[in-house]
């Protein structure tokens, strides 16, 4: 398996999982990414994205129910494993390491 | 949500999406894209949806969501086409009737397609041995005298231009010169061979690729009086004796040193010959003949060919070609000479020219034949889908099984097409024996056609027809596998009868279409068949009856007929110049010395005292020539009433027209006699009317002997032997008239045959498709039957109930044939063909009696049998 670090937009993607909780699928997860983030989530990239992360362990899916909606076509729902959950961690760690090193005033000086 | 069918996305992006997706992403993404075309629908509605759907179906063909190829799937592939192959043999045999009439039918039709393989492969093999074939030109003229609008290029150009190519033009690595007109006896020592050959120059040997097996190819031909003969004539003249530096006598005349002998030539060249002379022997041999060959206009004679080895060099060369005919026409008079280039590779399939070297196919006929042949393939194609869809009802199941079990519609098709491939593989060994059954009677349809064609079996032709076999299998078998492929197994397997197929307008009509193109075909042969017959016993105006013409030449003539005469079985001879009414003409000018200024030209013959009463002409006034010495002038002239009128010899009375004279090539001549129309050229062509007959036995170069009764063989040979003794060198040639005037529409003749042929060929085809869809109704309406024969039903009625169908469908076919054929006729093209013979009702009704009668045998063979059986066993297995 390739590098195990999360890159932005799979960390995003990674966090709306977690917030959609039970319902998080493919479309759910781009527009859920859509509302937050205020720009457009391609399903292509979101799909792509999800592809990765379960490449790398720290989603994993499984088939739902079929439905009227989507044409008889079951949806894929993913959830976050511990893996991921530690991975998100570990990127939320580093980022609070790195805000706590900031300099007051280097901030202001922006 | 419901949805509409009119809102779904479209089908084939989804079908590609599930072609290129991996099996296990496929149903997640394929509900994704849809949510999405939903909602799309909804906000920007459904043609700006679609193409979003269809963007993003391409948009998410990426490396993780392509399926890749797996290796076992091939090797399941070809296992399951052992299977496939199993399963069509077993098919096959089980339904024999099916199985015959596909093969019987296929074979058919593709012993056409073999033919035209067979010919495609020998026109395209047409002079390829030469080495720089593809570098090779014929250089081809177009002669124009004033304003005359002849359009058409000949074959052969002037010597004048071949020199001035040779000399000055660049580009170009030799040029080769042929002259017609070499023939004669090759005598050695007390042996004499009749040969004949071309005048050619030294670059001929270094430009063609013609191997010699004895001898120098590079000063072969380069003295004058150097003679090279192929193999086979040095063999018929010396037997196995070693030739090279032999002299032999050409026509008593002059002596020529052998400097070469050729390997006999290939059969695919263009140009066929026994020897070849060195043509720089003619300005020493035949100065005056020479000296007319260097005019710009004398462009009868030559053939030039010429190797341009770099294609690049082709403009220069033309327009080269443009500047020397400018040039060259000023030395001529009111003439425009056009010269232009001829791949060799081209000459075979090229237009017919004038002069040709030899014979040449021409595309028209290829076409013609291909066409006829992807009708025919097409028709024998749809007769094979039609009985398979046909017999769905019966296949259905086993389609369906296969489907649960698991099969995908590539499976089936993939099935079916084999079977169809299997089909015509068998069809192609009956095909083949069919070809070679065919092919000579084929070849020797036309006298040109055997010279041309060899037709011979060859791995690579025989490759070409499994080729063909399989790609005709493909055809045949892709829409019954389509067919198969999109059934429903669930409905097909629920119940056990019903509507598959509904389609039957489609068949109907490819039943009509076939029944009447089998009906013009079978008319049209009749019609042409009867003007043949027509025009071999037309009233000419004179009797053709057992009389045989001999060609002799000038010396022997008498000799021969003093000896023939003397025959029990010979009545009388007279000699001519020709032989009338088989289209030979010969023409001179004319005037009438009162009005000297106008000429008209006029068809003449020159005969002897005896000819006119030996055929039975019709003399109107006047009388026959008196028969003068050998060596006295010319004087008499008969005519017929059309040199009158165009001459205006006489106002009112034609009779007296006798005793006046005309002038014929600067002779006055007195008109003795006036002869009754009769047929000068052929039958069917009332061009040249004007007449008239010369006395002069000294052009004459046939005798006609008047037979007392039939020819037969042993009479022939009698005559053979004795013009052994008279002319040991030349063969006999001696024809009866009516086998002449016969030959001379042998076109006529072979058009019948040819359209007999197309027309067995179609409506072999029409019956099978008939057959197949009689058996095919029969079988699906057997209940139906039985309950009315309980009912009461007699046979005659069934018969009718299951037979109008057909009828009605023959009918409509009739219906559409005679009024196309019959205008087709009388129309367009009898009114072409002078003295033609009459339409009649009769052969317009042959031909559909006898198409009638062969439908009505295969529909009552079929329902007869469903007619007749017991009603009792047929409704028990319910």
């Amino acid at each position: 398996m390739k590098g195990t670090n999360l890159g932005e937009f799979e960390e995003l993607v990674l966090l709306t999982i977690a917030v959609l909780l039970n319902d998080a699928y493919s479309v759910a997860i781009c527009d859920e990414l859509e509302r937050q983030t205020k720009r457009s989530a391609k399903l292509g990239v979101v799909h792509a994205v999800l592809n990765r992360l379960e490449e790398k362990g720290y989603v994993k899916s499984k088939l739902g129910e079929a439905t009227q909606t989507r044409g008889g076509k079951r949806k894929r729902y993913y959830t976050v494993t511990s893996a991921g959950k530690s991975a998100l961690y570990k990127a939320k760690e580093l980022r609070d390491q790195l805000w706590s090193m900031i300099p007051e005033f280097s901030l202001k000086a922006i | 949500m419901k949805v509409n069918k009119e809102s779904s996305p479209p089908k084939w992006a989804t079908r590609l999406l599930a072609w290129y997706c991996k099996p296990d992403l496929l149903e997640d993404l394929e509900g994704d894209l849809y949510e999405y075309f939903l909602r799309n629908v909804e906000q920007k509605g459904l043609r700006k949806a679609k193409l979003i759907y269809i963007i993003d179906v391409f948009k998410f063909f990426r490396l993780y969501t392509v399926r890749k190829p797996e290796f076992i799937n091939y090797l399941i592939n070809w296992i399951m086409l052992g299977s496939y192959i199993k399963t069509s043999g077993r098919s096959l045999v089980r339904n024999k009737l099916f199985s015959t009439i596909n093969i019987a039918g296929l074979a058919i039709s593709m012993t056409v397609g073999l033919l035209l393989i067979g010919v495609l492969m020998d026109v395209f093999s047409y002079d390829r041995f030469h080495e720089k074939h593809d570098q090779i030109y014929r250089v081809i003229s177009r002669y124009q005298y004033l304003e005359h609008q002849d359009r058409s290029f000949m074959a052969t150009n002037s010597l004048r231009a071949a020199k001035a190519i040779e000399e000055s033009f660049t580009g170009h690595e030799g040029v080769a010169i042929l002259r017609r007109g070499l023939a004669g006896d090759v005598q050695f020592g007390e042996k004499a061979v009749p040969l004949s050959g071309y005048w050619a120059n030294n670059s001929l040997l270094s430009v063609f690729s013609f191997p010699l097996a004895e001898g120098n190819p590079a000063t072969a031909l380069k003295e004058p009086f150097s003679l090279v003969l192929t193999q086979t004539a040095a063999h018929k003249i010396f037997g196995d004796e070693s030739v090279l530096g032999k002299t032999i006598l050409l026509n008593d005349d002059k002596e020529y040193t052998i400097t070469g002998v050729l390997q006999d030539l290939p059969a695919f060249s263009h140009m066929k010959f026994e020897m070849l002379c060195s043509i720089n022997t003619l300005p020493i041999s035949a100065p005056e003949r020479a000296k007319s060959d260097e005019a710009w206009d004398n462009v009868w004679s030559h053939w030039v060919y010429v190797v341009i080895p770099d294609e690049r060099n082709l403009t220069a060369f033309n327009e080269n070609l443009d500047k020397l005919s400018a040039k060259e026409d000023l030395t001529v008079k009111n003439t425009h000479i056009e010269l232009a280039l001829q791949p060799l590779d081209d000459i075979m399939l090229g237009n017919n020219m004038g002069n040709e070297i030899g014979p040449t196919l021409g595309t028209t006929i290829l076409w013609v034949f291909l066409a006829l042949c992807i009708i025919v393939m097409l028709s024998a194609c749809f007769n094979y889908t039609n009985l398979s869809i046909a017999r769905s009802l019966r296949r259905s199941k086993e389609v369906g099984i296969r489907k649960v079990i698991g099969a995908v519609r590539g499976h089936v098709i993939a099935q079916f097409t084999t079977e169809a491939i299997v089909l015509s593989l068998l069809s192609l060994v009956a095909a083949y024996v069919l070809f070679l059954f065919v092919k000579p009677h084929f070849i020797s349809m036309e006298p040109d056609l055997q010279k041309i064609l060899v037709l011979e079996t060859s791995p690579l032709l025989i490759l070409y027809f499994f080729a063909f076999a399989i790609f005709i299998g493909l055809v045949a078998g892709i829409f019954p596998a389509m067919f198969f492929a999109r059934l429903n197994a669930i409905s097909v397997l629920k119940s056990s009868s019903q509507k598959i197929f509904s389609k039957v307008t489609m068949r109907k009509a490819l039943i009509v279409f076939q029944y009447a193109i089998s009906l013009m075909l079978i008319t049209g042969t009749l019609v042409i068949y009867k003007q043949y017959k027509h025009f071999v016993n037309y009233d000419l105006g004179y009797t053709t009856n057992n009389i045989l013409n001999i060609a002799v030449s000038d010396n022997n003539a008498s000799l021969l007929k003093n000896e023939l005469v003397a025959l029990n079985e010979v009545e009388d001879i007279s000699r001519s110049a020709m032989v009338l009414g088989v289209g030979n003409y010969w023409s001179t000018r004319m005037k009438n010395p009162v009005k000297p200024m106008d000429s008209a030209n006029v068809w003449f013959m020159s005969v002897d005292d005896k000819y006119l009463p030996l055929h039975n002409y019709r003399l109107l006034a006047g009388r026959n020539f008196t028969p003068l010495a050998p060596d006295a002038a010319e004087s008499e002239v008969i005519i017929n009433e059309h040199v009158i009128k165009r001459l205006e010899l006489v106002k009112g009375d034609f009779i007296d027209a006798l005793g006046k004279e005309i002038l014929v090539d600067g002779k006055a001549l007195t008109i003795v006699g006036i002869i009754d129309d009769f047929e000068y050229g052929r039958a069917n062509n009332n061009n040249n009317r004007e007449v008239l007959l010369r006395y002069s036995p000294k052009d004459c170069q046939y005798l006609n002997i008047k037979l007392a009764s039939a020819s037969s063989p042993a009479l022939i040979a009698k005559i053979d032997s004795i013009w052994k003794k008279i002319d040991p060198v030349h063969p006999l040639q001696a024809k009866l008239y009516d086998d002449e005037i016969k030959e001379a529409f042998s076109g006529l003749s072979a058009s019948v045959k040819v359209a007999g042929a197309i027309a067995f060929l179609t409506i072999c085809i029409a019956s099978m498709g008939m057959l197949g869809m009689v058996v095919f109704t029969t079988e699906t309406r057997i209940k139906e039957v039985s309950v009315r024969k309980v009912l009461g039903a007699s046979v005659a009625r069934l018969l009718l109930l299951l037979g109008k169908g057909f009828f009605a469908l023959i009918g409509i076919a009739v219906v559409i044939a005679l009024p196309i054929t019959y205008l087709f006729f009388e129309e367009i093209l009898l009114p072409k063909v002078a003295n033609h013979a009459p339409i009649g009702l009769f052969d317009m009704l042959v031909g559909v009696l006898a198409v009638g009668l062969l439908a009505m045998l295969l529909v009552f063979s079929q329902t007869l049998k469903v007619a007749n059986a017991n009603p009792a066993e047929v409704l028990k297995n319910e």
